[in-house]
This record gives C-alpha cells, sequence and structure tokens, in this order.
C-alpha cells in the first residue's frame, strides 16, 4: 500500500498523482500506440469507435457527473458535429479546419441549448434536451437539402497536410489524439476554479452560489464544452461510419451515451472510459455468444436495448458508482486484505435531500 | 454610519410577513446574534440578506453600498460570507477542495487559461492553496485535508463549512446556527472560534442561535425576533431580561 | 360549412389523443406529487396494459367490459408491485439516477413485451371500433369520442376517491407532507405504492382506450414523450393542469399536422414544450416551491 506525502503544493495540482501512475499509463499508451501494427482491420476499427465514444463519455462525464445536469440529447450534438464536419469536407474546407468548426459549432449548439434551460435542473433538463434532441432528428430527416435526408451523405476522405486519413488505422490514430486532447482539457478543467465550480453546482447550489459561483454562467460553460467536445466527436464518427443517416442520431443513441457515464461511474474520467469501453464491447459480446444462447434467445430483436437497461437499472440500485465504484473497492480491498473490514465496502447511507421517508 | 445596516426590510410568502419592517444595524468587529422561537424569521433575514430572497420592501446596506438588488453570486465578492443552518457543504469532495470552493470568488483567471492550465493558472492554484492552508492551521484541521465530507462526523463538517466561509476572505460572516447539531464540548469550542474570528482575523459576525449560552458567552449585542418582528435589541442581558421575550419563549398571556 | 366540419372533425380528433396524453401525464403528475419521481417508463406501462388486454380480450376471448377491468387491475397490481420492489430502493438518490433508472426499466418492459407477445402490431374488437358517431352533421368516430367520455368518467372516478374516500384523503396527506401524514399513522410507504398503482391502472385504461383507434405494438410507449408536454404545460403539480395541458396539445398537434407542412406533426408536441419550458417553466398552472436552507 502506497501513502502520498505531500510535500509540495504542484503534487496536488499535478496531473498523475505518483511515479505509478506515470508508469502504467505511459505503458497503456505505448501499447495503444502499437495495436494497429498487430491487430487485424477488425480490431482497430472496432477500437476507434470506442476512443470515439470514449470522447462522448468525458464530455457527458463533465455535464452529467461533475456538473450534474442531465442531458438527453447528446446524439443531436453528435449530429451537428458529424454534418458540419462532413459537410464543410464536401465544400473543400481541410479536415482540421472542418474538425474545429465541427467542435465550435456544437458548442455554440450547446449554449443554445443551455441557456434557456438554465433554471431547470434534474427532470425538466431531462425532458427539455430531449425534446431538443427529437426536434434535432426531425432536422437531420427533413433538411434534405444540407443532410440528403434518407439518401444519406457519403463523407468525403479527410487529409492532414496531405496526408491521407484512410481506413480503420487512421481514424484510430485521430481519434486516440483527440480523446487525449479532450481528456488533457478536461483534468485541466477539474483542477482549475472552473471545475470545482461544477462540482459545487452539483452538490449544492444554494451554497456555491452563496460562495460566488454564477450558476448560470458555469452550467453554460459546462453546457458549451461538453457539447463541443461531443460535436468533435461526431465529426470523427462521420469518418467512422464513412455514410451519414440521419436517423442514427435519435434518443436511443443519447440513452446509450448517458449509459455510459452511469455504469462507468459518475464523477470519474476512468469511469468514462470504462462506460465506453462497456458500451461498446457489450454488443460485440452478444454478438459472439448469439448462436450459443438457450431457447434462440440470441436472436431475438430486442435483447441488446433489453441488456443495456437491465444493467442500468441493476448499477443504479446495487452500484451507484458504477465500473469505477467497482474498481476502487477492489483495489483497497487488494491493499488491505486479509485487514479490510466488511464494513468499508458497505454503501453509505444516502440521506435524501428532500424530506422525504424511505 | 454603521457597518451593515438592513432598513425595514420584509418579505412576504403568500399571505405570511416571514420577515415584518425588521431594522438593524451592525458596528464593525461586533458580534451581532439574532434569537428568536422556530419561523421567527432568523434564516429568512440570512436568506435575504444573501440574496436568496429578494426584500419585497426594505434596503440593505453594506460599508456603504446598497447591496439590496445585486445579483447573489456577487454578495460572497463583496466580502459577506455564511454557513447554513443545515450544512451545505459538497459532499462528494474533499476538505481541501471544498475550501478551495471558498477562494472562488477570488479567481481572476481566465477561462482559455484554466483550459490550456497555462502557468498563471498554476500560480493562482499555489496561491489559492497557501491561503487554504492558513485557514486549516487556523481551525487546526490538518488531519482531515483528503478526507471525503462524506465520511466526516457532523462536528467536523460544521468547522469545515465554517473554514470554507473564511476562505473567501469575509469582512461579515454570517452564521446560521452555528452550535445546531453539537454536542457541549463542541458547542464551546465553536463559541472560542466565534471569540478568535472576531479578534484575530477582525471578521464583523451575525450569528443566528438558539442555544443562550453560546449567544451570551460570545455576542456583544443580540436581537430577538417573533413572527418577523423585532421585540427587543441590546446586549445579552438586557434581551434576556426583556418580558416581550420570555412571554415569546414561555408563552403566556401577551 | 364544409370547413367548420373539417375544424371540428380535427378538435374532436386532437382531444381525443390529447386525453390518452392527459392521461398518461396524470400519472406522472400523480408520482410526482407522491414521491418526487418521473416515470419515464409510463408510456411503456400504457403499452403493458394494451397488450394485457389483447390476450384478455382477444386471445383468452373474455367479454370486452371484463377483459378492460381485469387488465386494468393486473397493470395496477402490476405498477404497486414495481414501486414496493424497484423504485422505493432509490428514494434520496439524485433526480437524475431515477430518470435513468425509469428508462432502464423502459427497455426492459419492451424487450419483455416483444418476448410475450411478438414486435408485430395488433388489436382487438371493441364496442367502439369502426362505428360513427353524428354530431350536428359532423361525422365522428366512436372509438375517438369513447375515449373523451372515457376520460371525463375516469377522472371524476378520481375526483371522488381522492375527496370524498379516507384512502384518497390519505393519499392527498401523504402527498403533502409525508412526515406528518406518518405520524398521523399512515402508512405511507403502502400509500405511495398504491399511488404507483393507481397511476399503472389509468395508463392500462388509456392503452385500452386507445386500442381501437391506433394497434398496440411494442413501441407505442413513446407517447409518454408526448405526455410529457402535456405534463410540463399543467405545470407538473396539478392534475387538471395535466388533462387540459393533454388536450391541448393533442389538438394543437392535429391543427399542425394539417395546416403546416408535412412532418411538422411530429415535432409539435417537442416544440410545444421547449416553448412551455423556456417561456414559463412554472406551467399554465403555477405552484412553485423553493428548496429551505
Amino acid at each position: 500500500m502506497r501513502y502520498l506525502f505531500k510535500t509540495r503544493y504542484e503534487q496536488d495540482i499535478a496531473l498523475a498523482r505518483h511515479s505509478g501512475d506515470v508508469f502504467w499509463y505511459g505503458l497503456l499508451l505505448i501499447v495503444l500506440l502499437f495495436i494497429p501494427g498487430v491487430l487485424g482491420e477488425f480490431y482497430v476499427g472496432e477500437l476507434g469507435g470506442l476512443f470515439i465514444f470514449a470522447i462522448v463519455g468525458v464530455a457527458l462525464m463533465i455535464l452529467t457527473g461533475y456538473t450534474g445536469l442531465v442531458s438527453l440529447g447528446h446524439a443531436a450534438f453528435l449530429g451537428i458535429g458529424a454534418y458540419t464536419n462532413a459537410v464543410l469536407l464536401a465544400h473543400g474546407v481541410p479536415f482540421l479546419v472542418s474538425l474545429t468548426c465541427a467542435g465550435l459549432l456544437t458548442a455554440i449548439a450547446g449554449v443554445a441549448i443551455g441557456v434557456p434551460t438554465l433554471r431547470m435542473t434534474g427532470f425538466y433538463l431531462a425532458i427539455a434536451t430531449l425534446a431538443f434532441g427529437a426536434i434535432l432528428a426531425n432536422v437531420f430527416q427533413k433538411w434534405t437539402a444540407v443532410t440528403g435526408g434518407f439518401d444519406g451523405f457519403a463523407v468525403p476522405t479527410p487529409s492532414i497536410f496531405g496526408l491521407r486519413i484512410e481506413g480503420a488505422t487512421g481514424i484510430y490514430y485521430v481519434s486516440l489524439a483527440v480523446l487525449i486532447f479532450v481528456m488533457w482539457l478536461t483534468f485541466n478543467i477539474l483542477r482549475s476554479p472552473m471545475g470545482r465550480a461544477m462540482v459545487a453546482i452539483r452538490d449544492s447550489e444554494i451554497s456555491a452560489q452563496s460562495m460566488g459561483i454564477n450558476l448560470a454562467l458555469y452550467k453554460t460553460i459546462s453546457f458549451a464544452i461538453s457539447a463541443g467536445m461531443t460535436g468533435l466527436a461526431g465529426a470523427l464518427f462521420a469518418h467512422y461510419v464513412r455514410f451519414l443517416a440521419p436517423d442514427a442520431f435519435d434518443i436511443l443513441l443519447s440513452i446509450q451515451f448517458l449509459t455510459i457515464v452511469f455504469v462507468g461511474g459518475l464523477g470519474s474520467i476512468r469511469g468514462a472510459i470504462l462506460g465506453a469501453a462497456f458500451v461498446r464491447l457489450l454488443p460485440q459480446a452478444i454478438a459472439i455468444v448469439r448462436d450459443d444462447l438457450p431457447f434462440g434467445i440470441g436472436r431475438m430483436p430486442g435483447l441488446e436495448p433489453s441488456l443495456f437497461g437491465l444493467i442500468l437499472v441493476l448499477v443504479i440500485l446495487f452500484e451507484p458508482g458504477g465500473i469505477n465504484g467497482r474498481w476502487l473497492k477492489l483495489k483497497q480491498w487488494f491493499q488491505e486484505v486479509p485487514l479490510h473490514r466488511a464494513v468499508s465496502f458497505r454503501r453509505q447511507k444516502s440521506y435524501a435531500r428532500s424530506e422525504r421517508l424511505r | 454610519m454603521s457597518y451593515f445596516q438592513a432598513q425595514e426590510i420584509a418579505i412576504q410568502f403568500g399571505g405570511i410577513r416571514a420577515v415584518d419592517n425588521v431594522t438593524f444595524d451592525v458596528q464593525q468587529g461586533e458580534v451581532f446574534a439574532i434569537i428568536g422561537p422556530n419561523g421567527a424569521g432568523k434564516t429568512t433575514i440570512f436568506n435575504l440578506i444573501s440574496r436568496i430572497y429578494a426584500p419585497t420592501a426594505g434596503k440593505l446596506v453594506f460599508d456603504g453600498e446598497d447591496i439590496t438588488t445585486i445579483a447573489p453570486h456577487r454578495i460572497a465578492g463583496l466580502g459577506i460570507a455564511r454557513t447554513f443552518q443545515n450544512i451545505e457543504l459538497f459532499a462528494n469532495a474533499s476538505v481541501l477542495q471544498n475550501l478551495l470552493i471558498g477562494r472562488h470568488c477570488h479567481s481572476r483567471v481566465g477561462w482559455m487559461s484554466q483550459l490550456a492550465f497555462l502557468p498563471s493558472a498554476r500560480r493562482a492554484e499555489i496561491a489559492h492553496r497557501e491561503k487554504v492552508e492558513d485557514v486549516i492551521d487556523f481551525l487546526e484541521l490538518q488531519r482531515y485535508r483528503d478526507a471525503l465530507i462524506a465520511n466526516l462526523p457532523y462536528g467536523v463538517r460544521k468547522i469545515v463549512e465554517l473554514g470554507r466561509a473564511l476562505c473567501t476572505e469575509p469582512k461579515l460572516l454570517l452564521l446560521d446556527e452555528p452550535s445546531s447539531g453539537l454536542n457541549v464540548e463542541e458547542t464551546e469550542v465553536m463559541g472560542f472560534w466565534i471569540e478568535d474570528i472576531k479578534k484575530d482575523l477582525g471578521i464583523t459576525v451575525i450569528m443566528v442561535e438558539h442555544d443562550m449560552s453560546l449567544v451570551s458567552a460570545v455576542s456583544d449585542r443580540v436581537m430577538a425576533l417573533n413572527y418577523g418582528k423585532v421585540l427587543a435589541l441590546g446586549t445579552p442581558p438586557e434581551v434576556q431580561g426583556d418580558p416581550e421575550v420570555i412571554r415569546a419563549y414561555i408563552g403566556g398571556d401577551p | 360549412m364544409e370547413d367548420a366540419a373539417r375544424l371540428l372533425q380535427l378538435v374532436v380528433n386532437g382531444a381525443a389523443s390529447g386525453c390518452i396524453y392527459g392521461l398518461i401525464a396524470l400519472g406522472f403528475v400523480l408520482i410526482y406529487k407522491a414521491t418526487e419521481m418521473i416515470n419515464f417508463a409510463q408510456g411503456d406501462i400504457l403499452m403493458l396494459g394494451g397488450f394485457v388486454a389483447f390476450t384478455l380480450i382477444a386471445t383468452w376471448g373474455l367479454n370486452y367490459w371484463l377483459g378492460a377491468f381485469l387488465a386494468v387491475v393486473i397493470t395496477a397490481a402490476f405498477g404497486f408491485a414495481l414501486d414496493a420492489l424497484v423504485l422505493r430502493r432509490v428514494i434520496g438518490q439524485p433526480q437524475f439516477a431515477v430518470v435513468m433508472l425509469t428508462l432502464g426499466l423502459g427497455f426492459i418492459f419492451r424487450a419483455f413485451a416483444g418476448i410475450v407477445w411478438g414486435y408485430d402490431s395488433v388489436g382487438f374488437e371493441t364496442p367502439f371500433t369502426n362505428r360513427t358517431v353524428r354530431l350536428g352533421g359532423v361525422v365522428l368516430g366512436q372509438d375517438n369520442v369513447s375515449i373523451i367520455v372515457g376520460t371525463v368518467i375516469l377522472c371524476l372516478v378520481l375526483y371522488l376517491f381522492f375527496n370524498r374516500t379516507r384512502l384518497g384523503i390519505a393519499m392527498q396527506a401523504s402527498s403533502q407532507n409525508q412526515l406528518a401524514a406518518y405520524y398521523m399513522g399512515i402508512p405511507v410507504r403502502t400509500i405511495f405504492s398504491l399511488i404507483w398503482a393507481i397511476s399503472a391502472g389509468v395508463a392500462a385504461v388509456a392503452g385500452i382506450l386507445l386500442s381501437p383507434v391506433s394497434m398496440i405494438d411494442v413501441n407505442m410507449g413513446f407517447l409518454g414523450i408526448k405526455a410529457f408536454a402535456a405534463a410540463v404545460l399543467g405545470g407538473f403539480g396539478s392534475i387538471p393542469g395535466a388533462l387540459v395541458g393533454g388536450v391541448i396539445v393533442g389538438i394543437v398537434e392535429q391543427l399542425a399536422g394539417y395546416y403546416l407542412p408535412p412532418g411538422s406533426q411530429d415535432v409539435t408536441s417537442n416544440v410545444v414544450l421547449l416553448a412551455v419550458l423556456i417561456l414559463r417553466p412554472e406551467g399554465l398552472f403555477a405552484q412553485n416551491i423553493r428548496k429551505r436552507v
């Protein structure tokens, strides 16, 4: 077991807590860099998709996990990013510019939905973003002049400084780079006054306000950042799917995104990544065992969403910390065994904010 | 000219006058206590001062500035900090993070530098931590620095909340029932902290309090409220001896 | 005259679908007032109620009225169990956890219905199917009229129940001040489960009333999203508000479908919802409560 003895303020601010972190995460990065040379095209493509979902997971974690605002409209943000990027590329705009524009335009869209919903929290916000997402999904379908409607939209192949980003490997590296960039931004936010203000708003709006935090401003910032990052993911998503269909960005996708943050573990970037891995790998796992399941369950059309639903329900009921919470408990257990105490794993009694009985 | 003034403030909820034409002033450097039975409107006065509610009538003046209509989040920047009756800490954050949030009104780093964590942001963070360490030393919170609020006992949370308010470097501190939920010894300790805050840090304190022993131990002047109206205002012995106040607490015919 | 008749027909059709929205919204409001939860699976409970009625009436060949009654009772019992077994556990958790939980439950219900009843649309014979009624020279479908009449009757019953029976008054008391109700000896937890039962039962009634107009299928739960507009319009705390909101949404939707370009009908309820949330978040029938500190 490692005890951290902090002697300088920098240690509190540093991204890596100790040399062990540097080593393991560095190793992980090196492995990730070499994967495309080792694994087949299919797995590289799937990992690229995982990275894109991880970007959305991190983005949504900022909004839901750290600011406490639920959005059921993030699929629409993904769509805005995807279409912005694809349309700009089709007009001959360089990829890096169109990627940036996708992020910025989606951030503006985030402000547009954030500002009118400032006064709402909890389920009101969920409903409002749900309506916003539904309207936008409709716009994607009906605005055929731009999106091509149900005919779809073929996404041009991007290139950076003359280097064409082709195939699964290209998307893999670009997505990995964007994911690392997004995580770097997020960690910076979290160690700055901005991030603390978000956490404060999540835990107690009223005392956040009395500590001088401008609720409206920081909720809007959170919305903008989260939407902007999702827009970046959307731009990559366009290349990942290569052919944009307007019905891809529906409420079910938004719910899948929320599943990432809830199953991964609220309030943790690691949770967002783990959640994305879960959401991407579950369908693969189902595909593998599909034919071996008894009673033809594997052939059932609603198997995947129902499993998502079931896992979501079980996580909320029995492990509100998600995969990340389970991981932390496991780590603690290994550090303390055989001196561990069962009580330290028992769930803290949560005191209801409302004056209601259980 | 007094340091803080409430001039005929009033607020109505539906048909109920929770605070009714209350006027008082607080001198710089004093501890001013507000007492009264449950529902007398004490916390409502705090909520009016920290702009959670807008008064239906009256005026609030702090340090020569009219604060009746300014935005709620600007109150902290003016130098007014508060604690809450039922503790409103950020439960899923550490003590250190909670105290750092108290520094929020002093952060001047632009959001772009925060996103990129430029050297200016790093320097500001270190400066904030130095200030926070001062408060940790002052309130002897060293051993809880990295503990999660959710894992702390109630008494410690009270002190942390006090510390968070001190981190804003307030000129006026509003304490809402500092002794509620504390045992006799903890209440006594709280009394010492309040005296230190007044003497060592020179902060003016307004507190809402039920515990009369704490009130008479630390406060310079006391205001007694009932049904949103002022019953009596004076030194602790004067107010405790006031027949109106005794009647409000013990009951009996007016 | 042609236009007036057309308009009347649209209004009646709109009011009918609006009643369905209103009934779903009623379920939201009942549960929200009692437990501060929003049941995102309310529409899926409507779907389950419809399917149960289908099994009883079409498959088992029960009489329509008996089958409908039993379907409502079974769905209500399901609602009771849902609260007692699942939702009671999350009281006190953040509101968005409940949002996600009920969304997840909705997925499970849909999959369950898919396994049991399949993914095709089904319907059953009702006394109102394919019949018409003449009203001042206008031909109206009895199915639509039956929805409106059924909703009015159901609301009367609920009104009498909440205001005239001991149980109903106990429910009101528990919703308003849980602790006080508890101290008065009201079994608050059971009461809450009963409220879930009532709102599930109301959803089942809505599903059965709706069946002659539109077929029953697994995805009809998405009606719940439109019902949010109704509930929000009514202020999310008011039962008459939810119904009035539902009727407004239904009529606006029908008119938009007729007078506005094609496709706008699909987004009407969402536009109404966003507009209300932005312009008048407390709804048309406001009652605002702030958190105490």
